[in-house]
């Protein structure tokens, strides 16, 4: 088990408990925290999940795919930090990971 | 526009994989379908979202994939030889004074139909807009999401945004109209064909049109009318002067005219009978990912099952009175001369 945090644009912040195995996306979608759209479910198809991985966290989580780049390419915004959280897998490495939601998805 | 008026038994609203077995069971009832969507090819959420990706759990087929089971959608509909519309949003829907309804789509079609069929999954699929501050203003005047008349657009400063087939392929189309026109993406690699980006690189280099690298953050201009796009990139900040901008962030399914029918809705979805999938007009039928009952799952084996009631009740509906007769596509000899294998 992992926890982690989504912070809002506005700064309101909610700690969940992710699983291993699971996806951040997923994470966030069942615990239904707000601005994580994930239209296409999980299919890297969407660029609806994006995340600002917060500092200190991006070693832990790793480098996009070369899917992942690509569909960036659709999403708003995009920064260093910037993520699909459908791509990260949740691991006890990452217990304690924060991300930003972006102000909107699209 | 054209000014066509189409008459036919039933228009059918979508062309998921939905849309495309309710022709098949239209079909055996001797129903006649035309189809609409706003995509440019049929399949909805199967072909645009994962067309690769396998499915596991249509019936009697262990594995298969979202383009797969398009073509096979396609196929097995063929027989009763539905017309399609593709690129095409039906924005409205009325009833007429006769009973049968009208429909009207974005690019001047206007259907009469005897029944129609909401097959809209999870609304249209439209272009994502990027959330610049103050981008609303500029619509439709100097900022576009598609191009509908490419001679609109001659003569202007345009800014093409993004790095997949829609971006490459206008600003190759564009370039010969347009007055000067910048490609802006958020890095040097595309994932638009090889071959546009090659030639996107050849005008470059031939100086007829410019190509950088960065992102929109900003937009000044007045009345609507645009004058320069504020950037943000790697090294620094800068302008591009345009009086004209077409985003290219891919697609995103939004719920769209379907809202506007007069239809009772429920967060979004067309709430159904569980007999008839009928909504709250009779004759207007929904399934698919856009209905909604207790108990509804959105999986594609449902809105099959939605497709086979619902066609039932439409040919009630077309022939009041008339008794249908229950038959097997295996033993009927008149369903399978339909289906033209007798
Ligand atoms: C990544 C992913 C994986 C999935 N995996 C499975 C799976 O394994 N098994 C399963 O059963 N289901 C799966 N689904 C769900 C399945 O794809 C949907 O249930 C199915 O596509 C719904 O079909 P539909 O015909 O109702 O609508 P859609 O496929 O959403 O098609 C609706 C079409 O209607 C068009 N449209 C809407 N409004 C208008 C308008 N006003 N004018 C013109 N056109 C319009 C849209 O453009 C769209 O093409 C998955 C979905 C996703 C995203
Ligand atoms: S959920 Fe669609 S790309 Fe992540």
């Amino acid at each position: 088990m992992a926890k982690i945090t989504f912070i809002q644009h506005n700064g309101t912040e909610q700690t969940v408990d992710g699983q291993a195995g699971m996806t951040v996306m997923e994470t966030a979608v069942k615990n239904m925290v707000p601005g994580i759209d994930a239209d296409c479910g999980g299919a890297c198809a969407c660029a609806t999940c994006h995340v600002y991985v917060e500092p200190g966290w991006l070693e832990k989580t790793g480098p996009r795919n070369p899917m992942e780049e690509d569909m960036l390419d659709f999403a708003f915004d995009v920064r260093d930090e910037s993520r699909l959280s459908c791509q990260i897998k949740v691991s006890d490495v990452l217990d304690g990971l924060r991300v930003r939601v972006p102000e909107k998805q699209f | 526009m054209s000014e066509e008026v189409i008459s036919t038994d039933a228009v059918i609203v979508g062309a998921g994989p939905c849309g495309l077995f309710a022709i098949f069971e239209l079909g055996l009832l001797d129903i006649k379908c035309h189809v609409v969507d706003i995509l440019d090819r049929p399949g909805g959420q199967c072909a645009e979202l994962y067309p690769e990706k396998p499915i596991y759990d249509i019936p009697a087929l262990p594995i298969v994939t979202g383009s797969e089971l398009t073509h096979r959608l396609l196929d097995q509909a063929k027989p009763f030889k539905p017309e399609y519309h593709f690129n095409q949003m039906v924005t409205e829907l009325r009833k007429l004074d006769d009973g049968k309804f009208e429909l009207k789509t974005d690019g001047g079609i206007v259907f009469h139909a005897k029944v129609v069929v909401i097959a809209a999954g999870g609304g249209s699929f439209q272009p994502k807009k990027p959330p610049i501050p103050g981008i609303d203003a500029y619509e439709g005047q100097s900022v576009f999401y598609s191009v509908k008349k490419m001679e609109a657009l001659r003569g202007r400063d345009i800014l093409i945004v993004g790095g997949g087939d829609s971006a490459l392929d206008w600003t190759l189309n564009l370039q010969p109209i347009a007055n000067s026109l910048t490609l802006l993406h958020r890095r040097d690699d595309f994932r638009a064909a090889p071959d546009s980006v090659k030639k996107m690189r050849e005008l470059v280099a031939a100086g007829k049109m410019q190509l950088k690298l960065g992102q929109v953050t900003g937009l000044t201009g007045d009345n609507g009318v645009l004058a320069s796009a504020q950037v943000k990139s790697t090294d620094g900040n800068f302008n591009i002067a345009a009086n004209t901008m077409l985003p290219f962030f891919g697609l995103t399914m939004k719920l769209g005219p379907v809202a506007e029918w007069g239809l009772n809705l429920h967060e979004n979805l067309v709430p159904v009978d569980t007999a008839k999938f009928e909504t709250s007009t009779q004759g207007i039928f929904a399934i698919g990912d856009i209905n909604t009952y207790p108990g509804k799952l959105k999986l594609i084996l449902s809105g099959f099952h939605e497709a086979a009631l619902m066609a039932q009740e439409a040919f009630h509906h077309i022939h009041p009175g008339e008794r249908l007769l229950f038959q097997y596509t295996t033993s009927s000899s008149s369903l399978q001369k339909k289906l033209g294998v007798a």
